[in-house]
């Protein structure tokens, strides 16, 4: 038994048993879809409907359908696919950065939160993948013997160590997913009634009975993946800054990428955290699970990494001046009062002014302005990777091919889609998987629920158990 | 077909366990296993479960992806067709970093989840032998095999003196 101070907050409030653990999560795996879940099921449908649509635009008649031209060659498309990663990265930091500094609020997160990673990652892969225009041929990425005269991959080249980054880090946080999803398999199996969910959820549940031998290695596992986990999601990060920053155009050969791009990854990742959880806590009645206090603590990390990344966009001004590069310096000043003004300054409101809210506790602590905001870094993140990558393009070496970007409704298309699917993934997930890590729930409950647990019959058997606890820690 | 019969002695809170399994130890007999719903933190200890050596898999699986795509790397680069790209040397070592790291990781990560299922029996299975299925929602249960001439009630006993709230027979057909 470890000793929490009393001056910490209960992570699970609502005086909760273990056996109302597994009844709250269950609840809504077991019962019929309700209204509210088929009505949002539907929507995301329809955005999913668009996603196959513009797909099809852009493979049929080809990437023309894309607003590129010459000297914008990217754009939407890399703007999205770097969101969508860095959105991807709070999951990760959640189950494994906190999982190593022992945070034990993220254990009623983790799930939902690296769910929210691996669908990230699947609207993320998209954009690329469509962008080669023959998908078919996605392949001739991997370093795979062929009849072209054994012509290997460029391993010097950031866009194939992107290959390697984003493939690794899909398949091992899937891994470690399913690894904590399996002791919940088993308690939806043991308790499940219909005979496709039992025989569905014994598939799942890998065999998994509690075993103690079982559950020690099981904590070793998950111990070393959260440590390998975690320098990936900071070189994965760090990787795509690496598609920007080893070229030599003005405004991305800067070595603050790294740094910058992992700080903004997990801003704009818990912001997408905090809009989900808000949503699900309501609709699923979790509010004993996910509470103020695990809002407050998002907020905390939100506040500290939007100011990181607010000092790196003013450090890029600086050094911009300080090189005495002028294209460089033209690069800046074209970012901040060029044509793309309002896109630089959505940007600085959304990402510097508005999180600095969160210092007034009030503000931290509300549901309604939480959600607001987090929207608003949300727009914020996305314009910041449109401002890196279409103002640095727009304007190049030779003015007579400086040109604007203008996306075309199958741009639009392919973006609004993505959330469709992303969201079509997320409520399938939500009804059907637990949203909440019964089992480490469960680990925590005695420790931080506020309440002494005193559910077992007689006092009596208290007096068997003389506080052995010193003996077990 | 052989069966096997186990009593089940039931507990309902993580200490009262603990101290059981240290005082049916201490009376000499030997526990077959205990079911769960969560990682209790000092079982292993009272069980006598050793350390796992998982992290050791861990470790080699991770130098096999080091040494691999190393080798990938230099092979295909450096000998197989030689190429000079931006100006770099065929065997451009700081380039070929990220694809080492990530490889180290996914051939570690994978070898030790693959290594994990194995040796404990995890697979897809349609129908799960669970010997209570409360022990997967709020209960503990401490099974200890029946042998030949073993006393039922003096289990029994000593189970419930120990804290147990129920004490069951279970037949296992394997």
């Amino acid at each position: 038994m470890q000793h929490v101070s009393p001056i910490r907050e209960p992570l699970v409030t609502g005086g909760k048993t273990y056996a109302d653990i597994t009844e709250d999560v269950c609840r809504q795996v077991e019962a019929k879809p309700n209204v509210r879940w088929m009505m949002a099921l539907g929507v995301s449908l329809v955005f999913l409907g668009v996603f196959l649509y513009s797909v099809y635009r852009t493979l049929w008649f080809g990437i023309g359908e894309w607003g590129l031209n010459k000297t914008v060659g990217w754009a939407w498309d890399i703007t999205n696919f770097v969101w969508w990663v860095g959105i991807g990265h709070a999951g990760t930091l959640i189950s494994a950065i906190l999982l190593l500094f022992r945070q034990k609020w993220r254990t009623s997160i983790n799930r939902a939160a690296e769910a929210m990673t691996i669908f990230a990652v699947i609207c993320a892969a998209m954009f690329p993948v469509l962008h080669m225009g023959r998908p078919w041929l996605a392949y001739w990425v991997l370093p795979l013997p062929n009849t072209f005269g054994s012509l290997w991959v460029n391993f010097n080249s950031p866009l194939l160590w992107d290959v390697f980054a984003i493939s690794t880090y899909f398949s091992v946080s899937l891994v470690f997913w399913y690894i904590g999803l399996i002791p919940d398999f088993a308690t939806i199996r043991d308790r499940a009634t219909g005979p496709i969910a039992r025989r569905a959820y014994a598939l799942l549940s890998m065999n998994w009975t509690g075993s103690a031998k079982h559950w020690s290695r099981y904590e070793t596992v998950s111990l070393i993946l959260a440590g390998l986990a975690t320098p990936l999601v900071l070189s994965v990060h760090t990787i795509v800054s690496m598609d920007f920053a080893t070229s030599v155009i003005p405004g991305w050969h800067t070595t603050i990428f790294p740094p910058y791009f992992v700080a903004g990854a997990i801003f704009s990742g818990f912001a997408m955290v905090l809009t989900l959880m808000i949503i699900t806590r309501k609709v699923f009645k979790l509010e004993d699970y996910i509470t103020l206090e695990h809002v407050e603590s998002m907020n905390k990390v939100i506040t500290l990494t939007g100011s990181i990344v607010g000092v790196a966009y003013i450090t890029e001004f600086f050094i911009a001046w300080y090189s005495g590069v002028e294209y460089e310096q033209y690069a800046f000043i074209n970012r901040a009062t060029g044509p793309y003004w309002w896109a630089y300054w959505s940007m600085m409101t959304c990402n510097v002014i508005t999180p600095q809210l969160f210092w007034f506790r009030s503000i931290r602590r509300s549901l309604t302005a939480t959600f607001i905001i987090s929207i608003f870094v949300n727009i914020g993140m996305w314009f910041e990777r449109f401002v890196i990558i279409v103002t640095s393009l727009h304007r190049d070496f030779l003015p007579s091919s400086w040109v604007m970007f203008s996306p075309t409704s199958i741009d639009v298309g392919v973006y609004v889609g993505t959330i469709g699917l992303f969201f079509t993934l997320f409520l399938l997930f939500a009804k059907f998987f637990p949203v909440v890590n019964m089992a480490e729930v469960k680990s925590i409950l005695k420790s931080s629920s506020g309440v002494s647990h005193t559910h077992n019959p007689g006092a009596s058997l208290h007096g068997t158990a003389p506080n052995n606890s010193h003996k077990h820690d | 077909m052989t069966s096997k019969k186990y009593i089940l002695g039931v507990f309902e809170d993580e200490d009262v366990l603990l101290d059981a399994i240290e005082k049916t130890r201490a009376a000499g007999t030997k526990i077959y296993d205990v079911f769960s719903p969560y990682p209790i933190h000092g079982i292993d200890d009272v069980l006598g479960i050793q350390r796992s050596r998982l992290p050791i898999v861990a470790f080699f699986c991770g130098l096999c992806g080091t040494s691999f795509a190393l080798w990938m790397q230099i092979y295909m680069l450096g000998f197989d067709w030689p190429m000079i790209i931006g100006g770099k040397p065929h065997i451009a070592l700081p380039s070929f970093i990220p694809v080492t790291f990530e490889l180290t990781v996914l051939f570690a990560a994978f070898g030790m989840v693959i290594t994990f299922f194995i040796i404990s029996g995890l697979r897809p299975t349609l129908k799960v032998p669970v010997m209570d299925v409360r022990s997967t929602d709020d209960k503990y249960v401490m099974a200890i095999e029946l042998k030949e001439g073993t006393d039922i009630s003096k289990l029994n006993d000593l189970l419930r003196s120990n804290g147990a709230i129920e004490v069951n027979e279970k037949e296992v057909v394997k």
